[in-house]
């Protein structure tokens, strides 16, 4: 009994540590490419990042690519246009989404399903074939090299609006009918009782809104043409395009570049873990 | 339900839903329209759309560039969907454990979803340099005798570019087969457990099968997004070298913003619409399905 106790746990042992090596194997794969970067931004201009094989730690690290790479790389106009566009996008359309989620969840009228539907078939659009007609009707409405031109496109998603619809829906509906009987009006019942009540919802929501906002890239890279408006993706771009042997150079303007989202994604990994999991089942 | 209506005006839903579809209408249904439209017509931005019925359909099936991004992008549907399908399996089992640290794990493979691709194809045009990292493994591991040259040159472009696609997708599905996994009922184990059942056994008999809805939701969200894949192309190959890394968003692009033939482009857009209207179709099923029950 007790042998085989040592067996199994011995066993259980092995069982671990493969386990362990088998997961730090995968970071390499997936960090990697990151650190990699990090390594070379942190590389002397004395040293030859081209050389065969490849150094795997910089010999004199130092920062001065960063501080290089400051000067022609404007990261903090980025950073803020970045920051613009994605919290008015996460607002909007959190704000948008909930609002029209409600009497589809809530309320019957007239063509309610047919709505619901419509909406629902813009999941099937793709972006890549609306983004000639949404470039020339932004053009026409002055949106381009604009905020609002960058975030309007965005605001409202079939995705968001069945995600709300579906949290609206878990709610009990005596809780809206007791608020009434006490007064309250649908768009009182609807701030004070409902949104309270779907947070999960809403951050989840918030997150992929978020996410997605960061990294766009296609639709700014069409309606924006002005530095001054680039976002980081955009201004990235630029730098490697601008810079392309200087590869320290880039590589530290990647660096920079990375920090927001992976600082607020380690802050918040609980949430956008969770969030992106609620969603699966969601969907 | 007759104390609502009394109280509650008519127009209420409606106001609700106004802004939402207010952004709808003008930024999907109309444009939808007017893609459709211009897709029949020569347009160039300077001057008036000419109508020319379906001579860019025509063209298009005229164009040998055209089928070769056809192509890749079957190519990159068959290549990357596999792999996304399958690997975060894996993965999410691996990560299921209760292991010490395992959070940090789940975060590590998270962190190339929530990168910009502009920063992830930047990391990976490095790493595929000549003299760079994936070489030097391949060679430490006696894979290759000689450094090849990923991105820049036909055979490889391609495939390089879907590894990145691939590598960046692994953590998001990964996440999908995690709340698939927990949401098993332990009691299923435990049965398989007193059965006698070993570690393989348990996951073709119990795992796979209960993750079937999820599998079903990753095939057509990675097809989905396979069909659609443009920036990595953008900023690993610019469709290159000699459009061996062309797809069709790639063209479409191209065709639109560098030469401006907004009716032809539009003609390839409402061919990629077709073509991602079967698994959007499957999709709705499914969302359906999850929203009668």
């Amino acid at each position: 009994m007790a042998k085989q106790k040592k067996l199994s746990s011995n066993r259980q042992i092995v069982k671990k540590i493969s386990s362990y090596i088998l997961l730090i194997a995968i970071t390499l794969f997936m960090i990697g490419p990151f650190l990699w970067l990090l390594s070379t931004s942190l590389k002397a201009g004395s040293e030859n990042i081209f050389q065969y094989p490849p150094k795997l730690l910089p010999e004199h690290p130092t920062l001065s690519n960063f501080s290089k790479v400051m000067e022609v790389f404007p990261f903090w106009r980025y950073l803020f246009n970045s920051v613009v566009v994605s919290v008015l996008t996460v607002v909007l359309n959190v704000l948008f989404c909930s609002l029209a989620a409600y009497p589809l969840a809530r309320m019957n009228f007239k063509g309610k399903n047919i709505i619901f539907i419509l909406i629902i078939t813009t999941m099937m659009i793709p972006f890549q074939l609306l983004m000639i007609p949404v470039y020339i009707i932004s053009l026409k409405l002055g949106l381009q090299n604009t905020y609002l031109g960058m975030v309007l496109p965005h605001v409202t998603t079939a995705f968001g609006v069945f995600l709300m619809r579906q949290a609206f829906m878990t709610v009990p509906k005596s809780l809206d009918e007791s608020a009434r009987m006490d007064g309250a009006n649908s768009f009182q019942i609807w701030l004070r009782v409902l949104m309270p009540l779907v947070k999960p919802a809403m951050v989840t929501l918030t997150i992929f809104t978020f996410v997605s906002a960061w990294g766009d890239f296609l639709w700014p890279l069409i309606i924006v043409n002005e530095q001054e408006m680039f976002t980081l993706p955009l201004g990235l771009n630029m730098l490697s395009g601008t810079f392309t042997s200087d590869w320290r150079l880039i590589a530290a303007g990647a660096i920079i570049s990375m920090i927001p989202i992976i600082t607020i994604f380690l802050l918040l990994q609980r949430h956008f873990i969770g969030g992106a999991m609620s969603g699966a089942v969601k969907e | 339900m007759g104390c609502e209506t009394l109280r509650t005006n008519k127009l209420t839903p409606y106001l609700f839903l106004l802004p939402g579809c207010i952004i709808l209408g003008a930024f999907i249904f109309y444009p939808m329209l007017q893609a459709i439209w211009m897709s029949f017509t020569d347009y160039n931005m300077v001057t008036d759309p000419s109508f020319v019925k379906l001579d860019n359909y025509k063209d298009l099936f005229q164009d040998d560039l055209f089928w070769k991004t056809l192509k890749n992008t079957l190519i990159y549907l068959i290549g990357v969907v596999p792999a996304l399908v399958v690997l975060p399996i894996f993965l999410a089992v691996l990560v299921n454990q209760k292991l010490k640290g395992i959070g940090f794990f789940r975060s590590a493979y998270y962190i190339p979803v929530v990168t910009s691709l502009v920063v992830a194809g930047i990391a990976w045009d490095w790493v595929y340099k000549e003299n760079g990292l994936l070489n030097y493994v391949l060679d430490l591991l006696n894979i290759i005798s000689e450094p090849i040259p990923w991105l820049t040159q036909t055979q490889t472009a391609l495939f390089a570019v879907m590894l990145v696609t691939v590598w960046k997708g692994l953590g998001y599905y990964m996440i999908i087969y995690l709340a698939g996994l927990q949401s098993i009922p332990e009691s299923l184990y435990e049965a398989a457990d007193i059965d006698g059942a070993n570690w393989w056994q348990k996951m073709t008999r119990v795992t796979i099968p209960m993750l079937m809805p999820f599998v079903l939701i990753v095939t057509i969200m990675s097809s989905i997004a396979a069909m659609k894949v443009f920036e990595e192309i953008y900023i690993m190959t610019g469709g290159g070298p000699l459009h061996s890394s062309e797809t069709l968003v790639f063209y479409i692009y191209t065709q639109a913003f560098d030469r401006l033939n907004m009716g032809y482009a539009s003609a390839a857009g409402v061919i990629l619409f077709l073509l991602t209207l079967v698994f959007s179709l499957i999709n709705l099923k499914v969302m359906g399905k999850d929203n009668s029950e």
